[in-house]
């Protein structure tokens, strides 16, 4: 990114199709947190599909497309901050082509009418959170999260496909900060498995004893819910299990701005399959 | 629960290799489209262990890397591992040999879409069909457009209606759909460029 950590107050941000809909929840205490934390969050103008899985599967060029004019609509002069852990995989990956590939950065440019840089940097929150340090995490705690017992689920992809090796690992983070801030983190269940993707729609007898198994291990190791960085995991995980008791799955996004002492709490936990609320007033958290 | 799956499943012991039959080139070729060294793989089995999915394949990962190696082109255009694999890349993480498998499987799709060959998991392919004709229509995902089309191109209206109309309560899927608004831009992108 241009300039370095001190520059993080402006940032680009692209929710993606989850975050827009049915993960409405996470975007919404997504901004909370950021404007407690002074960032200014400042969304893509028109911004569309990261080009998504289906959308590789059925016509790799139409997907790469729409990743690329996603990169046209953003100023090249702040980051780009991505909350979806899928939707920085394919923006990156084609940020990546694009600097490899200097004809097809061109046909792209010229196709959008409009310059692509190649400087733009591409962050997950959690990178804008390392950044920013403890420090100013610790001054916004508000409500300590007293102990809360979690697995920082981190799903498949955030950090780990092969075509992203090369930069700064972020591995660990999601559980760094939510001990900052009087949490728990319990890793010893499984933690990176696959929740099933897609196949939550067309296959669901494959998606559901595995999300079972996720949430068996976090039984297992003694956690009262899960926190996850991806609006997909969240929605697999809550729909797709029939495991009882039913553990709460949180967006990392909500547990960091309740801790920053967020109010409007309701409006996004009212939106759980599984009501979260119960744990949370045990804990002292929640009124 | 279908039957664990063995090294190598060429579907009974009693199938017939007949290397002079198959194509000599399918390795290069899916080396090539992939950029995955696929000839390095030694079949150590890592990939399969940590496949989540593979009770659900007729062909564990490195079983359809053999197929490829031994030009078996046809059994590996028409598996279904190639469609159960949602690209998470868990093997891709694990290999001792640094190949990236969900980039072969993602080869293979391709070239089974391309030339037509029999989709084992039409489902599922239709599923990707409903998203890929929101982001045309919208620019974005709509899950209750893509689930509702979905549906009826399957005809299974009554599988699955608790999780959707619990959802539908949750406001989890919207009826309206959030839209770009430069359509155009997008839509295009499904035209061939011959009739732009
Ligand atoms: S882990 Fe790698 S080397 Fe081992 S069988 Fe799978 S692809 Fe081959
Ligand atoms: S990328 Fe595909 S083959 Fe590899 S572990 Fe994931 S689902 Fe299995």
């Amino acid at each position: 990114m241009p300039g370095s950590g001190h520059h993080l107050t402006d940032l680009s941000y692209y929710p993606g199709c989850s975050l827009e809909s049915s993960a409405r929840e996470s975007n919404i205490s997504l901004m909370e947190a950021a404007g407690i934390l002074g960032l200014n969050l400042i969304e893509l103008e028109d911004w569309n599909c990261c080009g998504s899985s289906s959308a590789n599967i059925l016509d790799k060029e139409i997907a790469f497309s729409l990743a690329v004019r996603n990169l046209s609509l953003a100023p090249p002069d702040r980051p780009l901050m991505v909350m979806c852990p899928r939707c920085l995989y394919h923006l990156r990956e084609a940020h990546q082509r694009l600097s490899r590939e200097p004809e097809t950065l061109r046909a792209q440019e010229r196709r959008w009418g409009r310059p692509i840089s190649l400087d733009l940097s591409i962050i997950h929150f959690l990178e804008v959170l390392v950044r920013l340090g403890p420090a100013r995490l610790k001054q916004g705690l508000v409500r300590n999260l007293n102990g809360l017992k979690f697995v920082p689920y981190y799903g498949c992809t955030l950090f780990r496909p092969p075509a992203l090796r090369q930069g700064t690992y972020y591995q660990g983070e999601l559980g760094n900060v939510l001990t900052m801030l009087g949490g728990v983190p319990l890793n010893k269940a499984l933690t990176h498995r696959c929740c099933g993707s897609f196949l939550s729609a067309a296959r669901a007898d494959v998606v559901t004893p595995l999300v079972n198994e996720i949430l068996a291990s976090a039984v297992a190791v003694g956690a009262e819910c899960l926190v996850t960085s991806c609006a997909m995991c969240q929605l697999n995980l809550e729909i797709r299990s029939t495991w009882e008791p039913r553990l709460p799955i949180f967006h990392f996004s909500e547990i960091l701005a309740l801790a920053l002492g967020a109010e409007d709490y309701e409006g996004w936990f009212s939106r759980h399959l599984v009501d979260p609320r119960p744990l949370l007033a045990a804990r002292n958290l929640i009124a | 629960m279908n039957p664990p799956v063995s090294a190598l499943n060429l579907r009974g012991a009693a199938t017939r290799i007949v290397f002079a039959e198959q194509d000599r080139f399918l390795a290069r070729d899916i080396q090539r489209l992939s950029g995955a060294n696929l000839s390095r793989c030694f079949h150590c089995r890592t990939c399969g262990n940590g496949c989540p999915f593979i009770r659900h394949m007729d062909y564990p990962p490195n079983g359809v890397i053999r197929l490829v190696q031994f030009g078996m082109r046809q059994q590996a255009l028409e598996s279904h591992t190639i469609w159960i694999c949602v690209g998470c890349h868990t093997c891709s993480v694990q290999c001792p040999m640094g190949i990236d498998i969900a980039a072969i499987m993602a080869t293979l799709r391709r070239l089974a879409l391309e030339e037509g060959a029999m989709i084992a998991e039409t489902n599922i392919l239709d599923f990707h069909r409903e998203v890929l004709h929101s982001i045309k229509q919208y620019g974005r995902a709509h899950k209750l457009g893509i689930m509702l089309r979905y549906k009826a191109r399957v005809r299974q209206w009554f599988a699955d209606l608790d999780v959707g109309l619990r959802m539908l309560a949750k406001r989890k899927m919207d009826l309206k759909a959030s839209r770009v608004k430069a359509i155009n831009e997008i839509t295009r992108l499904f035209i061939p460029y011959w009739k732009r």
